[in-house]
């Protein structure tokens, strides 16, 4: 095994506020401006740019991917896989990550101020897709010089990001890693969402989306929150993480967070309020609904300017993402004749399991990477 | 798919294969044979193989490779879409051979086939004087525990391949790491064949 350790130091979070033009036009028509995306970095970019990977976050995720923050105690989201020796090896790689349009960690979202009103956007923030994300994203890859990515690799949005960029910028990558994603939202999927938004929307601090200068709607969020969580899990790891497990042994039957489950779900959802914005959540949540690459696209034309190669990687157990929306990604690129390897890794952990099979993935990934890159008559090892 | 595969096999199926030409490897395996094609012929190769741990191995080998069961056929590949299908001792192991054959015989242009000939001198030995299923070299796992589901001979590929219209181009037969060139269903452990379907366009 190759020595595996963080990154060095305190990393920071940047951020890059659009110039020349100042705004983004989005799918919608409106032209949004001004935008800042938050960003890290890790690693260097080497002299012929030929490195650089776009690490694309998933619903709940943000810019700070690897690392540590100064004084910190928790590292980056994906730091077991970005560091010296690691998956994304910031010995060889210079690692990219930034905060989603509409996101509220340090990129342009809801919780903005709007320059019309001098107040934050609320809902009137416009409607933002994930082609819109992606579009922010390639401006900040050209504010970095970069014309083209080694890969752009991420997890469910994160995948979606991915699959974003193999059809509106496929001359700008070299190889894609979409990892637990699907090419649409299932009714399913959407479904879950709904009851998360809607769990926002009942909360009367919500207030119609005014509530900055007041009480935020926790109570609401955490509930979102709770409800995504379980569909990140399997039955058998919440069985494995919590069985029926109590955590005390007193009187049952009161409506407290009795069970296990019951605690870590209230655990997880109260400390997702703190981090995160419910409008944001909305924004973001609905910009996963509408995902669909393939709106009406016969299967065989939607990839079919890739020249890239690319590595699809899904979860057994994901019940949420399930493997056969993985299949239909392949089945893709089978029929646009892309250069593409597809592995379902064996794992307990249900949709989580792209945050957690580390060890599969670092293998996978890696290898993959490193084909790539020396394919481009880059030095090998 | 767990193999039995020979230098000699590999370096015959290096010979069938023209240069640069596409290949697909059913049942690849760790994309040992499918490495080699891509180094000596430099092929465009891509693999097809259920077992996730031979994935790994393959994508370590700078392969591309599916995860997928080739018994549910490759409907996603057009006909002729392939200048060559190979299954290197992979149909003996499929549960559906006659599809999954059809299958490679649409899909590439030529198809390379190889299977442990079950009839050899060895194991007809053990059959008739022992009364034993036949363990040997070429096949050597136990009855509980072979990943051979079909049994066939180089004599019933031959006759399938007549009764079927299938042309073929050439064959080769191993023993030991060596060419066998008379009566090779009976002295033969491995079946090599190119074949073609001229009926499908």
């Amino acid at each position: 095994m190759e020595e595996k350790t963080g990154i060095e130091g305190t990393v920071e979070t940047k951020y890059y506020t659009f110039d020349y033009p100042k705004y983004l036009t989005l799918e919608s028509g409106e032209k949004l401006e001004p935008i800042t995306l938050a960003y890290e970095t890790y690693g260097k970019l080497n002299q012929k740019k030929s490195n650089a990977i776009l690490v694309l976050h998933a619903l709940s995720g943000d810019a700070h991917a690897a690392g540590f923050h100064k004084g910190a105690k928790r590292a980056g989201w994906w730091d077991e896989m970005i560091g010296p020796g690691k998956a994304l090896d910031t010995e060889k790689y210079f690692v990219i990550c930034s905060n989603v349009l509409a996101g509220c960690r340090g990129s342009t979202g809801p919780a903005s101020i709007n320059p019309k009103t001098g107040k934050q956007y609320g809902t009137e923030f416009p409607i933002v897709t994930i082609k819109d994300m992606v579009n922010a994203q390639l401006r900040l890859i050209e504010h970095l010089e970069i014309e083209k990515l080694l890969t752009v690799v991420g997890g469910s949005m994160g995948g979606m990001q991915v699959l974003e960029w193999m059809i509106s910028y496929p001359e700008r990558i070299l190889s894609a890693i979409p990892i637990a994603t699907t090419m649409k939202h299932s009714p399913q999927q959407i479904a879950f969402n709904e009851v998360g938004r809607q769990a926002i929307m009942a909360d009367h601090n919500w207030n119609n989306g005014d509530y900055y200068l007041g009480s935020t709607p926790d109570r609401g969020l955490a509930i979102a929150r709770m409800v995504g969580h379980i569909t990140y899990m399997s039955d058998v790891s919440m069985a494995e993480k919590f069985g029926r497990r109590r955590k005390s042994n007193g009187t049952p039957f009161k409506f407290d967070s009795d069970f296990e489950v019951e605690g870590y779900l209230r655990y997880r959802g109260d400390n997702f309020v703190k981090r995160f914005d419910a409008n944001s959540y909305l924004y973001i949540t609905k910009a996963i609904d509408y995902f669909n690459i393939l709106n009406g696209k016969r299967f065989e034309a939607i990839f079919k300017n890739l020249n890239a190669k690319v590595l699809v990687l899904a979860f057994k157990s994901d019940w949420l993402y399930p493997v056969y929306q993985s299949r239909e990604i392949v089945k893709a690129c089978k029929l646009a004749g892309v250069d593409t390897t597809y592995c379902e890794i064996n794992s307990t952990y249900g949709h989580d399991a792209f945050l957690l099979e580390v060890e599969e993935e670092t293998h996978l990934i890696k290898h993959f990477l490193k084909t790539v890159f020396n394919g481009q008559g880059n030095n090998s090892n | 798919m767990i193999k039995q595969s020979s230098k000699l096999e590999h370096r015959i199926i290096l010979n069938w294969i023209r240069q640069s030409a596409s290949v697909l490897d059913l049942g690849c395996g760790t994309g040992e044979l499918t490495k080699m094609l891509v180094k000596e012929k430099q092929v465009r190769a891509q693999g097809i193989e259920i077992d996730e741990q031979a994935i790994h191995k393959c994508v370590v080998n700078g392969l591309s490779v599916f995860q997928q069961d080739i018994d549910t056929g490759l409907a996603e590949y057009q006909d002729k879409s392939f200048d060559y299908v190979i299954l290197s001792q992979t149909l003996q192991q499929v549960k559906k051979p006659e599809f999954v054959l059809k299958e490679a015989l649409r899909v590439g242009v030529q198809t390379i086939v190889s299977f442990p000939n079950f009839v050899y001198y060895p194991a007809r030995f053990q059959i008739f004087f022992k009364g034993k299923v036949p363990v040997t070299p070429s096949l050597p796992h136990e009855w509980y525990e072979t990943p051979n589901l079909h049994f066939l001979s180089i004599s019933d590929f031959v006759k399938y391949c007549v009764r079927n219209k299938i042309t073929i181009e050439d064959s080769v037969y191993i023993r030991k790491n060596k060419k066998v060139k008379v009566f090779p269903n009976f002295f033969a452990e491995l079946g090599m064949f190119l074949i073609s379907d001229k009926t499908v366009n």
